[in-house]
């Protein structure tokens, strides 16, 4: 479980990105993160694993307070902590394998990292998220060979790799298009329902963070002005959020977009 | 408001506004004044005809020892100097690289910490102050006519090339990438391998090859100022009037220049 409370960042610049931030996330649950561009969203999950250093404000993750840990304590709590990037952020000139296993970094000293050995485990573990993201062939190909939907696929790998207690999710879709983006979020969801795994996935599309979240949260310009069911999310709550737009509207578009036939949950592979 | 009966006439021409000097008068005066300086200068340098036509004369019994190179009378001098060269070429490089990289990491502000960051831009600073001829001369008036002045030259000289050229590229690298591999929980030093080094290997590779090329060259001129090599051997030479015998030493090296160049090229490609 994880819990903020009052967690707030002001940057160095005077720009105060995050302001008084509470909630608590219990296992299990998938949390979309919604509000308009510089609204904090990434730094709210930053602050989660100290990317950023929040400014005041206490986490929890379990038992451990995060926001007082020191550097060797940090990465303890860090690999507890699974991340997918925006852009996928994978290391493009390593193999595959090699940023699936980077996931284990935490777990093993630096020699053993340096020349490759990991244990037997991991690298076995290591195979089968690849081949439950569908890229079961691919392991010695060099991540830039990969297409963007392949290669967030990999960036989920990477995270479950690492066991996670939680997954921090920053803008999983936004370079990918509207069928790929849909099997990605699914494959996240699905993942996070095997393991019983809390989810912060913070996303710009309204209407996807709605089809595949417990439950939303609403920041504008630093505070937390909407947090509920997805089904609560009405026209006028969007209107807070993100200012005034055709709501009614847009939602009908995508309806009409999503009417094509939606791939079966399990078909992880295709879309490639 | 009625619309006009014709369409409204905007200008034809445009010229682009002066950007540096705007004012127009003071435009005037500095590129006059510069122009004046300009000529007064070049007639304070006095060019004594008659030593022109000297020198040419000079410089065509260049050419026609050049044109005629002979590399046997010689050859047990120039190869000693050659072999001198390389050796000291390949062995100072190779130092340099060992020496360049951790000075290198030192000196990336993203990676190393303010205090070892100021120090390594310290030696960098030093290392690129002098400039070889300098470096050699001081060097072979401690430790004595011969290569191993030549070798601590070029291995000292390599350092403020490769170790600033290293940190400016790895200040460059993908921030994503460093901040995927920090989230996992990886130690500094995994950070390193498995983030930064990926990013920075082929233009690494790329800067020591082309260090190796201007060490090559170096060598040529510092052997004559005692340290040395080629170089030696090419100033005794000329100072025998033995033009022939510095036009096979001159060919030489044009020869392993070009080698080094297209083999470098090749090289920098595969590793891509």
């Amino acid at each position: 479980m994880l819990k903020l409370d009052k967690v707030s960042k002001t940057y160095k610049t005077g720009d105060k990105a995050l302001h008084n931030a509470c909630f608590e996330v219990p296992a299990g649950q998938v949390v979309g993160l919604i509000g308009p561009s510089g609204a904090g969203k990434s730094t709210l999950i930053r602050c989660i694993n100290r990317l950023v250093e929040p400014t005041q404000g206490s986490i929890t993750l379990g038992d451990t307070e995060l926001t007082g840990l020191n550097r060797r304590e940090l990465r303890r709590a860090r690999r507890r902590i699974g991340m997918i990037f925006q852009e996928y952020a994978l290391v493009e000139r390593l193999t595959v394998m090699e940023n699936v296993l980077s996931g284990r970094l935490g777990y093993v000293p630096a020699w053993r990292s340096y020349l490759r050995k990991f244990s037997p485990d991991d690298i076995a573990q290591a195979f089968s998220l690849l081949d439950r993201v569908g890229l079961a062939d691919h392991y010695n190909k060099r991540a830039d060979a990969l297409s963007g939907g392949q290669r967030q696929r990999v960036g989920i790998a990477r995270a479950l790799e690492q066991n996670p207690e939680l997954l921090l999710v920053d803008e999983p879709t936004a370079s990918l298009d509207p069928k790929t983006s849909r099997q990605i979020m699914r494959l996240i969801r699905t993942a996070c329902q095997e393991r019983n795994l809390p989810a912060i996935i913070n996303i710009h599309d309204v209407m996807l963070a709605q089809q595949f979240s417990d439950r939303i949260i609403g920041l504008k310009a630093g505070e937390i002005v909407f947090d509920g069911a997805p089904d609560a999310l009405t026209d006028e709550v969007l209107t807070t959020i993100y200012g005034d737009e055709d709501w009614t509207q847009l939602r009908g578009d995508n309806a009409e977009q999503s009417t094509d036939p939606e791939a079966p949950a399990v078909d992880l592979a295709e879309g490639v | 408001m009625a619309e006009a009966p014709m369409a409204q006439s905007y200008p034809t021409r445009w010229k682009r506004p002066p950007v540096l000097l705007t004012h127009p008068v003071w435009r005037k005066i500095i590129l006059l004044g510069g122009l004046v300086y300009l000529v007064l200068a070049i007639q304070t340098v006095e060019v004594d005809w008659q030593r022109v036509y000297l020198g040419l004369e000079r410089g065509w019994r260049f050419v026609q020892g050049f044109l005629v190179p002979d590399f046997t009378s010689r050859w047990n001098d120039i190869y000693a100097g050659l072999m001198e060269s390389l050796t000291m070429t390949v062995t100072s490089t190779v130092a340099g690289i060992l020496i360049s990289v951790p000075i290198g990491i030192g000196a990336a502000r993203n990676l190393a910490p303010a205090p070892v960051y100021l120090a390594c831009r310290g030696i960098i600073t030093v290392s690129r102050s002098f400039q070889e001829v300098i470096i050699a001369i001081l060097l072979v008036a401690m430790f004595g006519f011969g290569p191993f002045a030549g070798f601590l030259t070029l291995a000292f000289a390599t350092i403020g090339f490769l170790s600033k050229l290293l940190a400016e590229e790895i200040e460059d690298c993908d921030r994503s990438q460093i901040e995927a591999i920090r989230a996992t929980g990886a130690s500094w030093w995994q950070v390193v391998n498995y983030a930064v080094q990926p990013q920075v290997m082929p233009r690494l590779v790329g800067l020591s090859l082309y260090r190796l090329d201007i060490n090559f060259r170096e060598s040529a001129v510092i052997g004559i100022v005692g340290a040395g090599g080629i170089g030696a051997t090419l100033n005794t030479a000329i100072d025998r009037y033995e033009y022939d015998s510095a036009g096979a030493v001159l060919i030489i090296i044009i020869a392993i220049v070009l080698v080094v160049e297209y083999s470098s090229s090749y090289i920098r490609r595969w590793v891509q």
